[in-house]
């Protein structure tokens, strides 16, 4: 199916199924602990042996030998490749740094060995046996000291962010220069781990040539395609399933070592091999989110309008990388005839950075919404009202393109009602209760709708079970859920009556679980299947297909009323389709809006910032189950709780890694962290979007978030912090002297 | 350039540079060394085995297992429950808890073999998809999760911690050590900050805790 013109009304407006608050489908198994995991498929394959991923202790440089031979004759060990076995691998186009092969190391915990025993206990105790002759290389590890050096490049996260290497609009450096009221700020974001709960891992089985893995994956068709790059063997050998991922973010987006490494090791010990990715190679072994320098110049006349607009970020990856599309937003969130947007890149031999939850807008917004904040001050206006005076409901950069739905304006005025916005204190320093110095704070969330070819297949049984299969993947977002919402809507059967299985790559090529476009394109590749089914099953019972109802399991046309397991008889019937998009994301801007509001207390001794109160309002479309994409929200103004007070990898410059590889050391928020949340999901429907008339959320919830603590905490005390994370250290010094 | 093996840097450098990984990239270093001492034959060997028998969810389970073997792997590998689930191995994350004798633990910080005779409780033993124990029904009303791996451990550490507030057991919010602590979202926050959520479930894990302890009240 081509959507090629918005959406009229479809028999999903009935929203009998689809729209509810339903729990998921998926509950009973996660709570109970009957959700199997990757590295928990003990039935999936029999003789299952443990492998042991060994990783390079150097960031950069060669190796010149390892020795192996007490680590063979070490207890239960089956078999032990290494880099030095095999020329550096193939890699796919989603990754950076070289997954195994080869003398040459660059960056730290790159895998270097997998070790295969018949316990757990053996391939690690093997495992501390290999001896490894290195070469080290000196390296670049600091982005402030290479950032001089960073060149101008293009940037696509990928994930609906991008930019490219310089955008100018106007004349930004004449209309700065004369602007009124100014501000040119630079803001720092550091590296971030997505420090997902499950750990990378898989399971992997060869049957002649060919190879099953079941693995923990978000994007099952890039993983089929790269690993059989990989291994150099025809992907149609190449099976993945990967039906629960404990959690990804963007870190399980890509092929990895885990699936590389027991696909390898599998071969060498003929016999199926697991393994999982220890937890202290999660952050230097994998990806992670890039730092960046921001620097945002703003200027405005006395009347608050912005006139002059740059936003310019250097970030730093390895040879060959990406930067952190950090200024994407900053060209279509605010209305100003002049601009400028620039990405620079400076080679690092630091991990491999690569796309987090909200590539781009994440870090990016961090900066541009305080500079927001900084700018209304300098105004002598309220931030809120400041953004709405700023808005635009076309992009900024070409008039003749609309948004498609543009509601930032309703989400910041509903929000600042429901947040008692009216009471925050303009100036800064203003509230204390007890030792608590209170503020509040408000940022603009804003991410793109990304629009990805999905497809499905639904089938029909005697009984009127419908099953829906394609390899989707849910990692915490609801999938299983609002995909069997769709369905049942589609075929007027009750929630249910469907049954639904994703992530096997042997079903069709869904859109994956990517940027926020999960639940829009893959519900709509499910409408898709659904239309073909529909009328496969009018025309079987001779109806006309415009004309058959499908409601309460019955399909109707005039007084003819056919059940529908009746209808599809003994054998069953099955239907696949996908959804394909036209030029309407081209014609018109899709986005998604919210209004972060935030109340912190800072501590006047410590300076420890504490968050009291958080409520998001978005614009995001039709939300398909409001209970699980509040789930969504939530979850991502959590991350943004971590991203502004405490997530930092600390870089070793000298030795080119991050130190605080585990979850002790990288500190994400805890329960005593997270206060009770709000969210509001403004009524929307954006028939330019899909059939579902849905965009995401995500990504959205932790857009923003950051900014709008950071605006909290300033509020709270007058302290501009504009190096993140937000820690007391960078208060402390700050605070006014206790009484 | 530097040309140099693991065993020639200083002791100093091999910290600063691999902190976790000298040597070996295993996070356990020293500790995960085979416990046989004075079995000479190590090297060649097999692993130092000891027979263990556990009570788990009720039942007698006896297995032959590796001294290393931790609580977690004895669970999730031997005995095939595998809705315990590892984070992390290190306790840092609360994935791992299960109940020992009624009270909580990070199954993967201590050995099975130091378990004998012990009644360990799983989320297995809770309930099971068609007879919910009442807090894995309000996870599910509350949402209280997303991703599912970090729901076990958090389910588990609910119950048992529910049980610490009834015997009195104080918190660090607990502000008065001779009262009874009382039943606060300040205090089941506290209390369950052991247990981390990456999807960020929080909020609604506080709620689905919050409804059941208010019912047992
Ligand atoms: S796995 Fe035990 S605490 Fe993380
Ligand atoms: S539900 Fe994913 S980590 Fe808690």
């Amino acid at each position: 199916m081509k959507f090629d013109t918005p959406a009229t009304n479809n028999p999903i407006d009935q929203l009998k199924v689809v729209g509810r608050p339903l729990d998921r489908i998926d509950g009973p198994l996660k709570t109970t602990g009957q959700a199997p995991y990757a590295y928990e498929r003990h039935d999936a394959v029999r003789n299952q042996a443990y492998g042991f991923i060994l990783g390079s202790a150097i960031a950069k440089g060669r190796i010149d030998a390892m020795d192996t031979a007490a680590a063979r004759k070490a207890p239960g060990v089956l078999a032990i490749v290494t880099t030095l076995d095999m020329p550096r691998l193939e890699k796919g186009p989603m990754n950076t740094a070289s997954l195994f092969g080869g003398p040459e190391i660059q960056h730290y915990h790159q895998a270097i060995a997998v070790v295969v025993a018949e316990s757990f206990e053996q391939a690690r105790d093997a495992a501390a046996a290999i001896r490894v002759e290195y070469v080290r290389q000196p390296g670049r590890f600091d982005l402030a000291a290479e950032a001089p050096k960073a060149k101008l490049v293009p940037g696509d996260s990928g994930e609906g962010s991008g930019a490219p290497p310089e955008e100018r609009v106007g004349d930004f450096e004449g209309a700065f220069a004369t602007a009124a009221v100014k501000l040119d700020a630079t803001y720092t974001t550091p590296d971030e781990s997505h420090a997902m709960m499950e750990p990378h891992a898989t399971i992997a089985a060869w049957e002649g040539d060919k190879l099953t893995i079941w693995t923990s994956n978000q994007m099952i068709a890039w993983g089929k395609r790269d690993l059989a790059k990989t291994l150099g063997i025809p992907a149609e050998n190449v099976r993945l399933d990967s039906p629960y991922v404990g959690g990804g973010f963007g870190g399980k987006l890509f092929l990895r070592a885990d699936a590389v490494l027991a696909a390898l090791g599998a071969k060498a010990a003929r016999r199926p091999v697991k393994l999982t990715l220890t937890r202290p190679l999660v952050a230097n072994n994998t990806t992670h989110r890039p730092a960046t320098i921001q620097r945002i110049r703003l200027g405005a006349g006395r009347d608050g309008k912005l006139t002059a607009i740059a936003h310019e970020s250097i970030s730093g990856d390895l040879e060959g990388g990406q930067p952190e599309t950090a200024v994407s937003q900053t060209k279509l969130l605010y209305a100003g005839a002049n601009r400028l947007t620039s990405l620079r890149l400076a080679v690092l031999d630091l991990p491999e950075g690569n796309a987090m939850r909200a590539p781009g807008e994440a870090p990016g917004l961090m900066a541009l919404e305080v500079a927001m904040d900084e700018m209304a001050e300098s105004l002598g206006m309220d931030p809120v009202e400041f953004r709405i005076l700023n808005d635009t409901q076309v992009d900024p950069e070409d008039s003749e393109r609309r948004f498609s739905q543009r509601q930032l304006v309703e989400c910041l005025r509903l929000g600042a009602e429901r947040f008692g916005w009216s009471r925050r204190s303009a100036t800064p320093g203003q509230r204390r209760e007890g030792r608590w110095m209170v503020g509040m704070g408000v940022a603009a969330g804003f991410r793109n709708n990304l629009l990805m070819k999905s497809a499905a297949r639904v089938r029909l049984d005697g009984q009127g079970v419908v099953t829906v299969e394609t390899d989707m993947t849910d990692i915490g977002t609801g999938s299983y859920t609002i995909i069997a919402q769709t369905a049942a809507e589609m075929m007027g059967v009750e929630l249910g009556q469907v049954r639904v299985r994703l992530g096997d790559s042997s079903f069709p090529a869904s859109a994956g679980s990517g940027g926020q476009w999960g639940a829009n394109n893959s519900t709509a590749g499910v409408y898709a299947a659904c239309m073909t089914l529909r009328e496969a099953v009018a025309r079987k019972l001779g109806f006309n297909s415009a004309e058959a109802e499908f409601v309460d399991g019955q399909v109707r046309s005039g007084n003819r009323s056919v059940p529908l397991g009746e209808a599809a008889g003994a054998d069953g019937m099955a239907a696949e389709d996908q959804i394909e998009y036209g030029d309407l994301a081209k014609r018109y801007q899709q986005s998604t809006f919210a209004g972060h509001f935030v109340e912190v207390g800072v501590d006047a001794a410590t300076g420890e910032t504490r968050v009291r109160r958080m409520l998001a309002v978005c614009a995001a479309g039709r939300i398909l189950n409001p209970k699980s994409a509040r789930s969504q929200v939530i979850g991502a103004m959590t991350m943004g709780v971590g991203a502004a007070l405490m997530e930092e990898l600390a870089v070793d410059k000298r030795h080119g890694f991050f130190v605080n590889h585990d979850l002790a050391g990288y500190e994400v928020p805890v329960h005593a962290d997270i206060p009770h949340q709000e969210v509001i999901f403004l009524d929307e429907v954006d028939p330019i979007s899909s059939p579902m008339k849905a965009k995401g959320v995500g990504e959205l919830g932790l857009c923003g978030v950051g900014a709008a603590i950071a605006n909290a905490a300033y509020n709270a005390t007058g302290i501009r912090v504009r190096d993140y994370p937000i820690t007391l250290d960078k208060m402390i010094a700050r605070l006014p002297e206790l009484a | 350039m530097e040309s140099s093996s693991h065993l020639s840097l200083t002791r100093r450098a091999l910290v600063a540079a691999a902190a976790a990984t000298a040597g070996a990239t295993t996070p356990e270093g020293a500790d995960a060394q085979p416990a046989s001492a004075g079995n000479s034959s190590t090297d060649a060997g097999t692993p130092a085995m000891t027979s263990v028998s556990l009570r788990v969810n009720g039942e007698l389970r006896s297995l032959e297992l590796d001294t290393r073997t931790t609580l977690l792997d004895a669970l999730r590998e031997h005995l095939q429950l595998t809705g315990s689930k590892k984070g992390c191995d290190h306790g840092q994350c609360g994935a791992c808890t299960v109940m020992v004798d009624g009270r909580r633990v990070y199954s993967c910080l201590t050995l099975a073999v130091m378990h004998e005779g012990d009644e360990v409780t799983t989320i297995e033993g809770l309930g099971q998809p068609e007879t919910l124990h009442p807090m894995q029904a309000a996870f599910v009303k509350h949402d209280g999760y997303q991703c599912g791996y970090c729901t076990p451990g958090q389910i588990c550490a609910s119950v048992a911690m529910l049980e610490e507030i009834k015997a009195g057991v104080p918190s660090h919010v607990t502000a008065d050590l001779m009262a009874s602590p009382q039943l606060t979202a300040e205090e089941i926050r506290e209390r369950m900050s052991g247990n981390i959520c990456r999807c960020g479930a929080y909020s609604n894990i506080v709620e689905a805790i919050t409804e059941v302890a208010g019912r047992q009240a």
